[in-house]
């Protein structure tokens, strides 16, 4: 295995007395799937909108070893982290819904057209450079949207597509940003099971490409069968880490999803890493 | 029916100028709602009666009671007109219960594909009719120079609104402050030219660029704020650039303005009544006449307007246009992806404030006369009020909404002190019946097949 492409130390978030998230290390692999798995309120979308620079962590740092080399993500504005090559969903899909499938993808590609305008002058004017930019824009578009079975709605309005093509559309727009880092928070929410097995295909397909992966998911059949390392958290502190297996029998996790005995209120068995991965398997 | 009632009714509740009816607000029984469960012919009885009231409580001061100048000459005294009043809120009780009968009704709006594919096969032709009727309605016979200069109006407040759009239609920034531009756009050209001599040809890209600049400077202070709050900050915005001309006597000549502005040239050849040597009719051998400097004037706008609409059109297309929509789509969204969304929000402010400016510049030149009294919140609410009715983001929208406001404003000239009270209905109307405004539905940029409108029921109206 190559070196990590996400290293997260140490990694502190208080909102004012509460703290969400209380000093989690983990690294994400190059070229893997990497998991976030815990509990409700465990910390885990406070994490992905710290990598991802929706908030500024309290302490600790996050290091990107992307094609630029390492950048210090928690020093980043909110754009300039998806620039370094961090791309990510949101659990409540945003999308552009009033604009066309393919409008949406090409957003996304928003800082490679913009410097191919020349300052928008060359674009207003119509220069040839621009179109072929926005020709190599739309091919790309195009392949994403024949990876996610897309292409004939390419010119509908993204509001207009069911939930399950709009999930795969949120994953096709960001990959068309060309991020060396996915992350996905919840994609297999709402899903029906047919539609999360051909979401874990795709998500193996973009681990195929070159695209390091890091999930935030419920779904625990998913994240067993496609993971290839599981972090979990736990009231904002990482209580295991490893391969899907070996979490799946750390009594910390079981701990964790069952209760330890003094909580009454016991989780639905599907929660549980161990009883989901069976019933899917 | 509803066509005659709701213009009279609405124009009834908005009469008192400005205040949003308090009647209105709830009383509209949008379909289903709570009201669906009370008998239609009580629930609108009910209704009616509400906005009777309403109109009591307005027409009581507004028209049943009249002070005259008495028959001596000398003092005021009252009169009153409780017969008027009487017919008045009679009229919007009638008109209040048909029209809550007809919406509680009627049938289920079923679609009809076959009508809507007529419309949008018209409407392909719409633009292209309404842009040659422009380019010859000079030369149209029956033209008069009233005529023209009505022209003149209209276009400018295309202009206006086809740059407000640009904030509000496809950045989706709520802006009540434009007509803040359109003074920096005048006085701009006022001051540069009648201070150093400068032809406007020279002072029209200054005065967009100063434009811009005020634009950039609004929008870094609003760049955190969303809807409401973006709304009062452009608000005050807009106060202070009058205010500050109002009091910066020095340099704007305070609440007397700046005269003597001088007019554009053609190509250095001057519009002088006489005809003299050098000037336009002298050169082209013509008849000296005082409508060749209006008919110039109306094409000089008209070829602003339609620069602003090229360059509105292009952008739309290009990466930032996009980036505007995007951003008007979903914020968070666009800065997931890279998007740098404070230079995205500032360049829709400068380009649209540019705009502005330009249409500022040739309003000066046009009145040759320049003061504060031009650059009310009022004309503010009129572009915004284009820019809505006309739906948000179309460029055939805002234009035949400029038309049909603008137009009608002077087309109802005759009506009087009854005019305010039609055009506030004929406001009202258009967005009862097409509230996405009167071309909701959005072309995209870019198809890989064939290109179908968005409708506008999906397209997001901006978050401020």
């Amino acid at each position: 295995m190559s070196g990590p492409i996400l290293e997260v130390r140490d990694l502190v978030m208080r909102f004012g007395g509460l703290t969400a998230v209380g000093g989690v290390s983990f690294a994400a692999a190059a070229g893997e799937i990497t998991a976030v798995i815990g509990p409700n309120g465990a910390g885990k979308t406070t994490v992905f909108n710290l990598i991802t620079g929706f908030y500024r962590p309290s302490g600790g740092e996050i290091v990107l070893n992307g094609p630029a080399g390492a950048r210090a993500l928690h020093r980043m504005p909110g754009h300039g982290i998806a620039r370094a090559g961090v791309a990510r969903t949101f659990q409540n899909i945003r999308l552009f819904p009033g604009m066309t499938v393919l409008e949406n993808l090409l957003v996304a590609q928003h800082n490679r057209l913009q410097a191919a305008t020349g300052f928008g002058i060359g674009a207003v004017l119509g220069l040839s450079g621009y179109r072929a930019a926005e020709r190599e824009a739309v091919a790309l578009a195009r392949r994403w949207l024949e990876a996610t079975r897309l292409v004939e709605r390419a010119d509908d309005a993204a509001g207009a597509l069911p939930y399950g093509a709009q999930r795969r559309l949120e994953i096709a727009r960001a990959m068309c940003t060309g991020p060396a880092l996915l992350c996905l928070d919840e994609p297999a929410a709402g899903l029906n099971p047919r539609e999360s097995e051909e979401l874990a295909e795709l998500i193996r397909l973009i681990r195929g490409q070159g695209t390091s992966v890091l999930l935030i998911e419920h779904d625990m059949g998913v994240v067993m069968r496609i993971s290839d390392r599981v972090v979990v958290l736990d009231h904002g502190l990482k209580i295991a880490d490893g391969t899907p297996a070996a979490v799946r029998a750390d009594p910390a996790v079981i701990a964790a999803y069952l209760g330890t005995g003094d909580e009454d209120e016991a989780p639905s068995p599907a929660l549980l890493p161990g009883a989901a991965a069976e019933g899917a398997a | 029916m509803s066509g005659t009632a709701t213009p009279r009714e609405g124009g009834a509740a908005r009469a008192d100028d400005g205040v949003p009816a308090p009647g209105e607000a709830g009383g509209i029984p949008r379909g289903p709602g709570p009201a669906a469960a009370r008998p239609p012919l009580v629930a609108a009885l009910r209704d009616a009666g509400l906005a009777a009231l309403v109109a009591a409580a307005l027409f009581v001061p507004m028209v049943g009671l009249r002070t005259d100048v008495g028959p001596s000459g000398g003092g005021l005294f009252i009169r009153t007109r409780w017969a008027d009043v009487a017919i008045l809120v009679a009229l919007v009780f009638g008109l209040r219960l048909a029209v809550g009968l007809w919406t509680a009704l009627r049938p289920a709006p079923v679609a009809r594909p076959g009508r809507a594919a007529l419309l949008a096969r018209v409407g392909v032709f719409v633009a292209p009719a309404l842009l040659v009727f422009a380019l010859v309605f000079p030369a149209l016979p029956g033209t008069t120079r009233y005529g023209l200069d009505l022209g003149i109006l209209v276009l400018t407040y295309v202009m206006l609104g086809w740059g407000l759009n640009i904030v509000v239609g496809l950045a989706g920034l709520l802006d009540l402050g434009y007509v803040a531009f359109y003074a920096v756009g005048a006085y701009a050209y006022a001051l540069l030219s009648t201070t150093f001599g400068l032809s406007f040809w020279v002072c029209l890209p200054l005065a967009g660029v100063l434009a811009a600049f005020w634009g950039v400077l609004l929008g870094f202070p609003v760049l955190r704020l969303r809807g409401d709050y973006l709304a009062i900050v452009t608000l005050a915005f807009g106060e202070i650039i009058r205010i500050l001309l109002i009091n910066w006597v020095s340099l704007t000549g305070g609440p007397n303005g700046i005269s003597g502005i001088p007019r554009p040239s053609f190509f250095g050849l001057g519009f002088s009544a006489g005809g003299g040597p050098g000037s336009f009719s002298d050169f082209f051998g013509l008849e000296p006449s005082p409508t060749h400097r209006v008919v110039f004037l109306y094409y000089l706008i008209l070829a602003l307007a339609l620069l602003t609409n090229l360059v509105t059109i292009r952008l739309r297309r290009q990466p930032l246009g996009r980036a505007w929509e995007a951003l008007r789509e979903d914020e968070i969204a666009c800065r997931a992806l890279g998007i740098n969304v404070t230079n995205t929000k500032l360049t829709a402010f400068a380009i649209g404030a540019m705009f502005g400016g330009f249409a500022g510049a040739f309003f000066a030149t046009r009145q040759a006369f320049v003061s504060p009294e031009s650059f009310t919140f009022i004309e503010s609410a009129i572009i915004l009020a284009i820019v809505v009715l006309g739906g948000l983001g179309s460029q055939l929208g805002v234009a035949l909404a400029a038309v049909v406001l603008i137009g009608g404003f002077e087309a109802f000239r005759d009506l009087e002190e009854y005019r305010m009270l039609v055009f506030g209905g004929v406001m009202v109307a258009i967005m009862v019946l097409r509230p996405r405004g009167l071309v909701s539905s959005r072309t995209p940029s870019v198809a890989l097949g064939k290109r179908r409108a968005v409708s506008g029921d999906l397209v997001g109206q901006g978050h401020g």
